[in-house]
């Protein structure tokens, strides 16, 4: 799950991690009134969206005084906001972040991630502020220090300061970087959190460490243990009908194509929109109804597919396992005779009773077009949706 | 031959009174499995389907001699699941649970180290040796005996690729559904190493998927290696988005990093014959054996 940058500020200052003093405003005039609050002076004014390259798109502006911050949240709040994340249709936006301007020395990188590899999390540095870590990588990754936590012991102090020894910090600023990054940890590894990435950390000239940015993500795994941050979950944020989706257990993710798919299982349900692309389609979905596959989620699901314009034609695509296929056959004839359809479904069953699935099908009043391979039903589907 | 699991296997079934566990525990016997026991805590002294439950998987193994464990555990209570049975030491671990939150799989898997353990999953389908036992949730009667070993990152994928392995002759010495997650017991090259060594197997199945890098390492793997045995690849998701979970936990493309097409290069680096489409799966081990 993904969350603003101004809930994770508001996450990370109860964990003690240092961050500008700042405020979410839903209107102008709430802006206006944190501006003030914050003394009047020079503020930061910034797009609350689930999205990077804010400030690119034209979301995060300076305002030198109260009225500037008022006219500028003014400006950005309802914006359509376009970043290289948002995809060309961009995101509306709802709310700004207003936040004490900082006189910025240096700005660094601090993330923390799981690796896959070992199983463990690693903490990340990198003088490298500001730009995206993956750039990083992928052009100098000897300005990346690594730390990986050991679970038994957790994140060791020694660990912190040979990190912030690493980044060249010197003076006080060592104590603080230290304290900053053991902060952030036991607020990743409490919160079941996936991804924490401070970019940029800033040094001020006053040699404070603050996070000047912030991107929580967490675990939807772990979520049923943190009631309080589910709260922070801001539907808005996500496809409609991928929320809906997941109200019927349903795994649904929208894509740009014409043929619309219902799949059990997740790899078959990727390999069917593979499979889709190289018979010369694209697909319109991704749809893992999972393994029952019964009447009423093939329901649902077609309900789902069927809401995208696009969709000209619909594959099922089911290996019935314990499943038997005739029981899901039925299904999908009940499912279909509520529903008015009016694009061309094509029906591949295999596994478990396929034969008496195949002729349910043939024998029912419905129009399907039964397909006797996975390649015959991808070629079938983008043949009649083309 | 066979890897992992054979007609000696003799299985606990950890959370055996829910339904998942239950369904699974008579579908595993009534293929043919060795199931002795079942432990579900606060039930011990009942008896499922004829099998005796007890409430540590300790005390079940002491009692049956049992082996190899199965887990149906909701995902709160999985990750301990799973230490309970290393802590009793038995040889092999399938956990079946779908949604263990990461956190805990990081502190299980360092447990692991220490144990003697082997652990496959969890978020996955199981282990099957066909005609001998079957550990898990896939069907049975799909699966022929053979020389043809699979591992996968997919459920019913996998039973995709058994179902064209049929159509062209080939049974499987063992399929191991290896899991969705981002954090998993057993990896390609653990399997592959035991697939290396298995006098029953000819070649291998490799099911990967987006995410994560293990295909990328087990290319590396097969080419440091010289593996001695032809293999066949197929990465699910070619067509997958960035930045979005495809189902399972751990497939999703991040940062640039877990493409299949990353992946499939790497694979082809390795001398590995790669399919570029799902349905010819059983058509390329046909050419390679």
């Amino acid at each position: 799950m993904k969350i603003h940058e101004y809930q994770a500020k508001e996450l990370l200052r109860k964990y003690g991690v240092p961050v500008p003093d700042g405020k979410v405003a839903y209107s102008p005039d709430e802006a206006e009134t944190i501006a003030d609050n914050l003394g009047g002076g020079t503020v930061v004014v910034k797009a609350q969206i689930h999205a990077g390259g804010r400030g690119k798109g034209g979301g995060v502006k300076i305002a030198n005084n109260t009225a500037e911050a008022r006219s500028l949240a003014d400006e950005i709040i309802g914006m359509n906001l376009v970043t290289h994340q948002t995809g060309p249709e961009g995101k509306k936006v709802n709310q700004v972040l207003v936040e004490q301007g900082v006189d910025i020395d240096r700005e660094l990188y601090a993330g923390i991630v799981l690796d896959r590899a070992v199983g463990r999390n690693a903490f990340m540095v990198s003088t490298e502020g500001g730009v995206e870590i993956e750039t990083v990588a992928a052009e100098t990754p000897q300005k990346i220090l690594k730390e990986w936590i050991d679970p038994a012991v957790g994140f060791r102090p020694f660990q912190a300061t040979r990190l912030a020894y690493g980044l060249g910090l010197e003076g006080s600023q060592i104590k603080s970087a230290v304290k900053f990054f053991l902060t952030l940890y036991k607020a990743y590894e409490e919160t079941d959190a996936s991804l924490a990435e401070i970019n940029p950390l800033v040094v001020t000239n006053q040699g404070d460490v603050l996070a000047l940015d912030a991107k929580i993500n967490f675990d939807d795994n772990a979520l049923y243990r943190h009631k309080d941050i589910q709260e922070y979950r801001d539907l808005s944020e996500e496809a409609a009908s991928e929320v809906e989706a997941s109200k019927y257990g349903l795994n649904y993710i929208k894509l740009d194509g014409n043929v619309g798919c219902m799949v059990n299982g997740a790899g078959l349900a990727m390999s069917t929109m593979d499979i889709i692309k190289l018979s010369g389609g694209e697909p319109a979905n991704f749809l893992d109804v999972g393994g029952a596959a019964s009447a009423k989620t093939v329901k649902q699901g077609f309900k789902i597919i069927l809401q995208d314009q696009n969709v000209k034609a619909v594959l099922i695509n089911i290996f019935g396992g314990i499943v038997r296929c005739d029981r899901v056959a039925q299904g999908i004839i009940d499912a279909l005779s509520d529903l008015d359809l009016d694009v061309p479904v094509v029906v591949r069953l295999e596994g478990t009773n396929a034969a008496e699935a195949v002729e349910l099908l043939e024998n029912s009043s419905l129009e399907f077009s039964v397909a006797k391979s996975l390649e015959d039903a991808a070629e079938k589907s983008v043949a009649v949706a083309a | 031959m066979s890897i992992l699991v054979n007609k000696d296997t003799r299985l606990i079934v950890q959370g055996i009174t829910g339904s998942e566990g239950a369904f699974h525990a008579s579908q595993m016997i009534e293929y043919g499995t060795n199931v002795v026991a079942g432990v579900t805590p606060g039930k011990g002294g009942q008896e499922h389907n004829g099998i005796p439950v007890y409430n540590s998987v300790r005390e079940a193994k002491e009692q049956h001699d049992a082996n190899t464990s199965v887990i149906f555990v909701p995902p709160p209570f999985a990750a301990d699941a799973i230490m309970e049975a290393a802590e009793a030491e038995l040889n092999l671990v399938v956990c079946i649970t779908e949604g263990i939150p990461v956190k805990d799989m990081v502190t299980v898997k360092r447990y692991l180290e220490e144990k003697p353990t082997r652990l496959v999953g969890p978020n996955c389908p199981g282990v099957i040796t066909p005609g001998e036992a079957k550990i898990g949730i896939m069907p049975g009667f799909i699966h022929e005996p053979g020389r043809v070993g699979i591992i996968s990152r997919s459920g019913t994928l996998t039973y995709e690729a058994v179902h064209q392995l049929t159509n062209f002759g080939y049974g499987q010495s063992t399929a191991i559904g290896i899991g969705g997650d981002p954090i998993i017991g057993s990896t390609f090259i653990d399997l592959l190493e035991l697939f290396g060594q298995d006098d029953g197997t000819d070649a291998v199945v490799l099911i990967g998927e987006i995410g994560g890098s293990a295909e990328e390492d087990a290319a590396q793997w097969v080419t440091k290696t010289n593996f001695n045995k032809p293999i066949v690849a197929f990465i699910a998701g070619q067509t997958a988005p960035p930045g979005k979970r495809m189902g399972h936990a751990g497939a999703i493309i991040s940062g640039g990093q877990g493409t299949a097409e990353d992946k499939m290069e790497a694979l082809r680096g390795a001398g590995i014959t790669v399919c570029d489409s799902p349905a010819t799966i059983g058509e390329h081990v046909d050419e390679v054996l």
